[in-house]
């Protein structure tokens, strides 16, 4: 291979596809929003955003701009060092965890081996982020907001992991394309009906993961003001808006990728168009784990705080590894379908 | 038995799809939101609103000066001077002057009034960009009287039945 054949193979591709994971992403976090305001308000009885462009589609743009503009406040005492960093902490993981999400049997950043293990131990990272920008910010409410984050993502971390295990003694393997392809066969051979309670527990433990309604306690508005971003302002706060709903859209993808089929078809291969898989099923089904996160929003009152603590620790974990259990006797004794990939 | 139908009550999550089913119910209800500067909510003929001096229709003011508004005003906001008309010796007011500030729209100056003089309009979407602005003078009143003159008549005429 020549110079350029090299350049072109290792350098050039590659940032192509990552610019073309990221710049969907952060613009899909954008509608997200939107959407966001625009379900909770229909939820409300209300009409959500609707002045700025068509059906106020525009709305989350202008709040960029709006926040872009602003000045980014260093408070009093506050560790400046720390304090700039936490954002980008924040985000980095939020972004980084998307380079093994496979979008179709051959659309992969990076087809690693140990994808599972990457994409856990990046969104362990975010919980660094949270708790530097509480302990920077020099103020009781971001420190409070901080610490319930931390407690919280800790404990909800290990149910997440548990569940995630479920999976790997299913599949045998930590490659996320090889998870998919295990889950190839009908509707009913995906993870989600031999592992229902797991894929429950993951998704409520990916909802307490994010720090989302119900278990918002980390913002606590009504207690706490925002939490652990009390504090920042401007393009700061609007990078740790952009790391939370990246981590939301990527919870729900995992979701769909870990016990949802991925890009499979939940449709036979003989019903032609709808029954091949491709990208646009596994956006399908992310799109509807996002808008179950803006539905739980909208329907459930905050936990108290030893709530949370409760369901993570004492129903959660027992659970999940019970049901490690019951999926290695799944597998052992061959229960359950798995695929290959066709 | 109640705590084990409890506890798998809460383990099979039955009331939170039930609320989730709720929500999802409201989701596609009409929505109650009036677009405001759009859109508005019918008045009552019985608004009471940004107030207005009226005239007679020979273009005559109807006020006499009889100072009842004044006196009946609970928040103290109009004041009144009066004084016989030079031209031809009728009692008239001087001056009137309601402050909007002081003004807490009881409609009791309407009511008092034996001519049907003072009266509260329609008008709710005014504002004020100076200090001061906030009294308004016996020129300004009737000056809004004659503008809004047949909305004021037509919302009498509506509610005379019952007055």
């Amino acid at each position: 291979m020549t110079m350029a054949d090299q350049l072109i193979h290792h350098l050039l591709i590659p940032v192509l596809f990552i610019v073309a994971i990221l710049l969907p992403l952060i613009i899909s976090v954008a509608m997200f929003v939107y959407w966001e305001r625009k379900v909770i308000g229909w939820m409300h009885v209300r009409m959500g955003p609707n002045k700025i462009g068509p059906l106020g589609m525009l709305q989350a743009f202008a709040d960029v701009v709006k926040l872009l503009l602003k000045e980014v406040i260093l408070p009093t005492n506050a560790n400046k060092f720390l304090y700039y960093l936490a954002p980008m902490l924040a985000l980095v993981p939020a972004m980084a965890a998307w380079a093994v999400v496979p979008f179709g049997p051959d659309t992969v950043l990076a087809n690693v081996n140990a994808g599972v293990l990457y994409l856990l131990a990046m969104t362990s990272m975010g919980v660094y982020g949270i708790i530097l920008a509480g302990w920077s910010s020099n103020s009781r409410y971001a420190m409070l907001g901080a610490m319930r984050a931390a407690a919280q993502v800790i404990s909800y971390e290990l149910a997440m992991g548990m569940s995630i295990v479920c999976v790997l003694v299913l599949t045998g393997s930590l490659n996320l394309t090889a998870i998919v392809n295990a889950q190839s066969g009908n509707f009913f051979d995906w993870f989600w009906l031999p592992l229902l309670p797991v894929f429950v527990i993951y998704f409520v433990s990916g909802v307490a993961e994010t720090n989302r309604a119900p278990f918002d306690v980390a913002e606590g508005e009504s207690e706490i003001v925002a939490g652990f971003h009390v504090e920042y302002s401007g393009s700061a706060f609007a990078i740790f808006f952009l790391a939370e709903y990246a981590n939301m859209i990527l919870v729900s993808f995992l979701a769909s990728i870990l016990f949802m089929g991925g890009w499979l078809s939940p449709f036979p291969e003989s019903w032609g168009f709808i029954g091949h898989g491709g990208f646009h099923w596994l956006f399908i089904k992310a799109f509807f784990f996002a808008f179950l996160f803006l539905w739980f929003r909208a329907s459930f009152p905050r936990y108290r705080y030893d709530q949370i603590m409760r369901l993570g620790w004492k129903v959660f974990i027992p659970i999940t590894i019970v049901w490690v259990l019951v999926a290695g006797c799944m597998k052992y004794f061959g229960w359950v379908h798995l695929g290959t990939g066709a | 038995m109640t705590r084990v139908t409890q506890y798998f009550k809460s383990l099979l999550l039955i009331e939170l799809f039930q609320g989730m089913a709720l929500t999802m119910r409201y989701m596609f209800k009409p929505k109650y939101t009036m677009r405001y500067p759009m859109e508005h909510i019918p008045k009552s003929n019985r608004f009471r609103g940004l107030h207005a001096l009226r005239r007679y229709a020979n273009g005559e003011e109807r006020c006499i000066a009889c100072k009842l508004c004044e006196a009946v005003c609970p928040a103290l906001a109009i004041t009144i001077d009066s004084a016989p008309r030079a031209e031809d010796g009728q009692r008239r007011t001087t001056r009137y002057d309601i402050d909007l500030f002081k003004c807490i729209f009881c409609g009791f100056c309407e009511e008092s009034c034996p001519v049907d003089s003072i009266v509260e309009t329609h008008v709710h979407e005014y504002h004020m960009e100076h200090r001061g602005e906030n009294v308004v003078t016996k020129a300004q009143l009737l000056a809004i009287g004659d503008r809004f003159e047949q909305d004021i008549a037509a919302a009498r005429a509506q509610d005379a039945a019952y007055r």
